[in-house]
């Protein structure tokens, strides 16, 4: 067998070095996100929390005052209440958008006429800008001109108008049936997504081993689906956590602070009221809970022995 | 040269004249001699934000006025509008980042959160002052800090009784009532006959403030007193939660909910009585641009009335007040002033006071013979909204404690949960009490 010698390759050039190297190559791949990510998000997190220890106002920098904010703002009864009413909202909101947002995944994912039809159809809450369907929301909780409470009368299963908006228990309720309503969309389409990557044949041998419907739901579908529900649920809990426009537009937190959340409540102080400061500590306040959902999410939902499961 | 009232009108027909024949000479001519001259700086261009028109008359006086003054600088002016409530966010984003329109229509105390981002305008407050009779006191302690003028007072958005005068003569009243007790009794009838009053109990930023500090400032309640002690928690706010509370029995259902529309829309709908608005509800009717016969109909029964006097005997309530300012990072102050100056000069404000049809106030004493005020009877009780003006935060001063204190609701909600049953007087004046002393900080 003859053996040739290749002759010995030319010394590359600096450049051709320099796009060979894969550590700085990564690094030039990584610099515009890392700028990015820098000036867009690091800077105005690092800003605004700087901002709650301080008691600047609009148009004043303001001095370091330490914990003064938060110190303030454990004494305020209507800071606890927008805390009370924001763990509330987002917890119901999004037990609600989780269970329907399924139910209507899997609803989707059957063999249904016209299924690209309604998986469009579907999505339009979520499509339509938030403030208008908060006005379409206002219009249907209006204490005067409510279609709910229209049609009830006409049906006669009421003499007056229900006072939507009026009335603590019944605001709460309704702010989040219309938080429901918009979030829904977001949740199916995610997981429907996400149904439709589990292969026929585990269902198929499923149900040769004998299993029903419960069963296929229960052990092949839910366990193969945890991962994208935490997904799903971080950013479904951490949009419902933030919502501003709907409460905005819907009461302005009222009656009575009943429906402010700590994101309407910061703005309010901050902007409208001028103490950018206890705004901005109001804000920071929120970063726990949203920390805390993420890391339930990642740490918890998404272990594979949790998935499968098992305990710790 | 001092100018008296009968001059300026005077003067005025002379110049509405003179504006036929060419708007260059208009605000140049007359008064020249007197005047502050600002010449703009070379190239200018001026952007303004200001509020979104509730009257549609306002805008297009505005924008025509504008023109002519483009007209005779060549300085283009641009005019950005947002929605009312969206502007006290804007202008503090604006002196906060140091950008932004050069001048903005803003509301309330927003000068005093951030006057030393503000442009001195007081060679022209001093100036306009005394050639236009003086300032109205309410208006000018709205854009005036420490002696000096940060703003220049706009207008004053009165508010007044609108009401259904054949529902009003149903209930057994041949007059609107004068006094809050028999205004009292008429909320009763009215209720009696099917047609209930509403008035704002909400976070309506308008309508929920001017209703709970006419509650408040008619018995003789106040937030703080001269020295910016808190005082809300006296006997007078007692007396006035309770006649709120009376009055809430005999309104429409659902009023603690309403935002600032809510009001205009169900008495627009037939639904209500009485409210208290601006002249907008009416005019909205009057104006009936969709030509809509039960609207046309309900117009020619609405009719305006002062607010009811309370027990201390003299109408006082908030209104809105709009000032003029110019922000001090503007590459062309000059043009601003000259800008402004030319607005506030006859007859360029008699013309805009009188296409804002009752709606803006006028802020110099000699506008109040504007014969916008005598052209409806129904404008005559916005006319005198200037005058009765008190200052929010009053008996203190204006200031980052009284914008706070507003924009928290602290008396709106006062109210709110007294009348809705959710405390008691005594809980809601020591809750008020509480907040109020945060920004106050005691």
């Amino acid at each position: 067998m003859a053996v040739t010698t290749a002759a010995a390759p030319p010394r590359p050039s600096f450049l051709s070095r320099i796009a060979e190297s894969r550590g700085l190559l990564s690094f030039g791949f990584m610099l515009p996100t890392v700028v990015l990510l820098l000036v867009f998000l690091t800077y105005p997190l690092g800003l605004g929390v700087w901002l709650g220890f301080t008691d600047a106002r609009i148009g004043r920098p303001g001095v370091f005052i330490g914990l003064e904010n938060y110190e303030y703002l454990w004494d305020d009864s209507v800071f606890w209440l927008s805390v009370f009413n924001t763990v509330l909202y987002t917890v119901s909101a999004s037990i609600l958008k989780f269970a329907l947002g399924l139910w209507l995944a899997l609803l989707l994912n059957e063999n249904l006429p016209f299924k690209s039809f309604f998986r469009a159809v579907v999505l339009l809450p979520w499509v339509v800008p938030t403030v208008l369907s908060a006005i379409a929301f206002w219009w249907i909780y209006d204490s005067q001109f409510s279609i709910i409470s229209w049609a009830l009368k006409q049906m006669g299963l009421i003499d007056h108008n229900i006072n939507f908006l009026g009335d603590p228990q019944n605001a709460r309720a309704s702010v989040i049936a219309a938080n429901v309503w918009r979030g829904i969309p977001f949740v199916a389409i995610t997981l429907l997504a996400g149904l439709q990557t589990i292969p026929q044949s585990l269902y198929e041998a499923a149900t040769l081993d004998g299993a029903g419907r419960w069963q296929l739901f229960r052990y092949v579908t839910l366990p193969l689906l945890t991962p994208i529900i935490a997904i799903t649920m971080t950013f479904s809990v951490l949009f419902t956590f933030t919502d501003f426009q709907l409460i905005y537009v819907l009461t302005r937190g009222g009656p009575v602070n009943a429906t402010h959340l700590m994101a309407t409540l910061s703005f309010q102080r901050g902007i409208s009221g001028g103490q950018l400061g206890e705004g901005a500590a109001i804000a920071v306040a929120m970063i726990p809970f949203l920390l805390g959902a993420i890391l339930l999410s990642y740490f918890g939902l998404q272990r594979r022995r949790w998935q499968q499961g098992g305990g710790d | 040269m001092r100018y008296t009232r009968r001059d300026v009108m005077r003067t005025s027909a002379g110049a509405a004249a003179a504006g036929a024949i060419g708007s260059r000479l208009l605000g140049t001519s007359a008064f020249a001699q007197d005047a502050p001259k600002y010449t703009p700086e070379k190239g200018a261009k001026l952007r303004l934000l200001r509020w979104s028109p509730f009257v549609q008359g306002d805008e297009n006086a505005w924008l025509a006025l504008t023109k002519k003054f483009t007209d005779s600088t060549g300085v283009e002016v641009r005019v950005d509008k947002e929605s009312w409530e969206d502007i006290r966010p804007k202008a503090a984003v604006a002196a906060n980042v140091g950008s932004g329109p050069d001048l903005m229509f803003v509301w309330f105390d927003d000068p005093f959160q951030y006057p030393e981002k503000l442009l001195d305008v007081t060679d022209l407050g001093d100036y306009l002052g005394k050639k236009y009779g003086g300032w109205h006191e309410g208006p000018k302690s709205y854009a005036t800090k420490d002696g000096k003028f940060i703003g220049l007072p706009l207008a004053t958005i009165g508010n007044a009784i609108v009401y259904r005068e054949s529902w009003v003569k149903e209930a057994g009243f041949s007059e609107f009532p004068k006094d809050t007790n028999s205004f009292l009794e008429l909320c009763k009838a009215v209720q009696a006959k099917g047609h209930p009053a509403g008035f704002t109990h909400g976070h309506g930023v308008g309508d929920g403030n001017n209703y709970a500090h006419w509650l408040l400032w008619s018995h003789g309640g106040k937030m703080v007193d001269e020295n910016s002690k808190v005082v809300i928690n006296s006997p007078e706010t007692l007396k006035a939660i309770e006649y709120a509370q009376a009055l809430y029995k005999t309104f429409i259902p659902g009023t603690e909910s309403w935002l600032d529309v809510n009001n205009n829309r169900a008495f627009l709908a037939g639904e209500l009585s009485v409210i208290a608005n601006g002249i907008s509800a009416y005019e909205t009717a009057r104006i009936n641009k969709d030509n809509d016969p039960k609207l046309a109909e309900m117009a020619k029964d609405i009719r305006t009335a002062s607010l009811p006097i309370g027990p201390i005997g003299k109408a006082v309530e908030l209104y809105q007040v709009t000032s003029a300012v110019i922000f001090n990072y503007t590459p062309y102050p000059n043009a601003a002033k000259a800008y402004l100056q030319f607005m506030f000069e006859e007859p360029q404000m008699s013309e805009w006071i009188k296409g804002s049809s009752g709606y803006c106030c006028q802020t110099l004493k000699a506008y109040d013979d504007n014969p916008i005020w005598k052209a409806d009877p129904n404008y005559a009780p916005y006319a005198k909204a200037s005058a009765t003006l008190r200052n929010n935060g009053y008996a203190g001063p204006l200031g980052y404690a009284s914008a706070a204190t507003m924009a928290d609701y602290v008396l709106v909600d006062m109210f709110a949960k007294a009348v809705t049953g959710r405390a008691t007087p005594q809980e809601a004046m020591e809750e008020a009490e509480k907040r109020a002393n945060r920004y106050y900080r005691v």
